[in-house]
């Protein structure tokens, strides 16, 4: 018998446990290391931060689903790895602290045959001093419980709009090396939206603050798409809806301080501005969750397989780290996922260690890095968890000796659908998908396939994402035909 | 929205009416959710590996 254990079952774990489970049948064991008891569907998480969901709609509980899937689920969060055992222990193994099933804080140890690390991002408030819904003065969407207390604090807002007063809201991401502009982009659009609905939009200045060098960038580096006869790049759609909803921008910026009402940035120029706000959902950067790992004897060895901003080392090329952004190529981003130091290990999604950015690494004349990192999105991140899966599916069931599926995201696409309004009718949506996620300027001409890269804006979008709404969480909870869904 | 000369978005196009009224144009975008579905299948396919 095999057991592979999965630390984080958010979007990449889930995918990987629950496909796992249902290849490798009754004879394998396929363990989920979590610290949540729900599921949460991400990116719906924007439309509860304006109100158009309840938290409710948006999770379910992982226990009935896991038991359904034959997936064993410990809720709790991973400390450690030890890749090669300890002295008292012969096999490698994970600690694990418990977070619910009555066990609450106690440790455990769980030997695996292969791992796969899906533990996603650590919110990283705390890089930006006031950053933040607990100690700080902005809110945000990246957890349920986030959205939801985003909605209760706009809710607030427009009563006192209601009753004449005017505001400022500020939406972007609230350190220069942010990712997840996607995020907050689509954020933007439904308060607009809904300030609208509330017949309040007059009663409010938008400001949209990111860390990008043009809007559009996304920390891919942007991307071009064909619109209205042209080649054009993805700035000036970017800048277009925002001009339409009358938001305000301030681009290349580094939030390097919150205080009550106030934002503190520097811009790449070596600037430092203040921007005042009555309201602000400000994205953090994110790191990875700070898992440590010892070789047998107990030696802390968790710089050899992680990166200092704690993400893991897979079969990408990291000697193009310091390279030239001209030297980059789509060919550095890693296949399979897969640790080369210990070759049963796998990360996917946003553990991972990406090779180097996406975008342009930019600093300021202080010093100060300000460009996005780089997105690991829910395709694909649902497609790397999937391709590892299969892969070992192949060498457990079919002793394939090296992974057989890649998930290269030089070699992958990703869609993104920024969508407001709950309505059929009367809503609205920007669907944009992008071929292949890492340009190739070798292959194509403007980094990109421009079949498969586009952008387009319209009442179909909404109606896309809400099918997308449905059929993941369908999936998710394994009803009837979940494998026909596609990542 | 007002558009004032030299500021940001004085700079950046703005739809027609006509654009708006396709945007929101049922039939229209029902061919469009088809052709939306179809390019995203299209790229799931390209991306399995
Ligand atoms: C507001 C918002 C909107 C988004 N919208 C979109 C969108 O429209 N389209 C899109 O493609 N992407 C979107 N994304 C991005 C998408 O959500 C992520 O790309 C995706 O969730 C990444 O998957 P993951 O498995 O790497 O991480 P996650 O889904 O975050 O899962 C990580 C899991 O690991 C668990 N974990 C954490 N620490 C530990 C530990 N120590 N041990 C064990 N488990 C641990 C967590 O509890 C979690 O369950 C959005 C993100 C945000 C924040």
């Amino acid at each position: 018998m095999a057991r592979v254990v999965i630390l984080g079952g958010g979007v990449s774990g889930h995918t990987a446990a629950t496909f796992l489970a249902k290849w490798l049948g009754k004879k394998h064991e396929v363990v989920v290391v979590t610290p949540n008891a729900q599921w949460n569907w991400i990116p719906s998480n924007i439309w509860v931060g304006v109100g158009g969901m309840s938290k409710q709609e948006v999770v379910f509980d992982l226990a009935p689903v896991y038991a359904k899937g034959g997936v064993v689920y410990r809720q709790a969060k991973a400390l450690s790895i030890h890749p090669e055992g300890s002295k008292e222990e012969d096999k490698q193994f994970v600690t694990i602290e418990y977070t619910g099933q009555d066990k609450t804080g106690e440790s455990e140890k769980i030997t695996y045959d292969y791992l796969i690390n899906a533990t996603g991002p650590k919110l990283n408030f705390g890089a930006t001093e006031g950053l933040g819904p607990d100690v700080g003065h902005t809110v945000s969407v990246c957890s349920a419980e986030h959205a939801s207390h985003a909605s209760d604090k706009l809710d607030e807002l427009i009563a006192q709009m209601k009753s004449g007063e005017e505001k400022r809201i500020l939406i972007g991401t609230g350190h220069g090396m942010c990712t997840c502009q996607g995020a907050a982009f689509e954020y933007t659009f439904n308060v607009d939206h809904k300030l609208r609905e509330e017949g309040v939009r007059d009663k409010a200045t938008i400001t949209y603050i990111s860390n990008e060098y043009e809007l559009g960038d996304f920390g891919v580096a942007g991307m071009h798409i064909k619109l209205g006869g042209y080649v054009t790049s993805g700035k000036v759609f970017a800048e277009s809806l925002y001009t339409e909803r009358d938001v305000n921008w301030i681009k290349r910026a580094h939030v390097n301080k919150v205080e009550k009402g106030k934002v503190h940035y520097e811009l790449l120029d070596g600037s430092q501005n203040e921007e005042l706000f009555d309201f602000s959902m400000l994205i953090p950067p994110f790191g990875g969750v700070g898992l440590k790992a010892y070789d047998k004897a107990g030696e802390d060895i968790t710089s050899k397989i992680f990166n200092p901003g704690g993400f893991m080392f897979v079969d990408a090329d990291y000697s193009k780290g310091g390279a030239p952004y001209e030297d980059w190529d789509a060919d550095d981003w890693p296949s399979y996922c897969q640790n080369q130091t210990y070759k049963n290990m796998y990360a996917v999604g946003i553990a991972f260690a990406p090779p180097h950015l996406i975008s342009k690494p930019m600093k300021s004349p202080n010093g100060t890095p300000i460009n996005p990192t780089p997105p690991r999105t829910g395709m694909p991140s649902a497609m790397m968890g999937k391709a590892v899966a299969q892969s070992l599916k192949d060498i457990i069931l079919n002793n394939a000796t090296e992974p057989t599926h890649s998930a290269k995201m030089s070699e992958i696409g990703a869609a993104c659908v920024a969508s407001a309004g709950k309505g059929i009718f009367s809503g609205s949506a920007v669907a944009m998908t992008m071929y292949p996620i890492i340009p190739n300027f070798k292959k194509y001409k403007y980094g990109r396939d421009l079949d498969g890269t586009f952008g387009e804006i319209g009442l179909a979008g909404h109606w896309v994402k809400h099918f997308l709404h449905f059929a993941f969480l369908w999936k998710a909870k394994l009803k009837p035909f979940w494998t026909l869904i596609p990542e | 929205m007002e558009i004032k000369p030299y500021e940001q978005n004085s700079y950046t196009p703005v739809p027609s009416a006509f654009t708006k009224f396709r945007r929101n144009c049922v039939p229209w975008q029902f061919i469009r959710f088809i052709a939306i579905n179809i390019k995203m299948t299209v790229l799931i396919l390209k991306s399995h590996h």
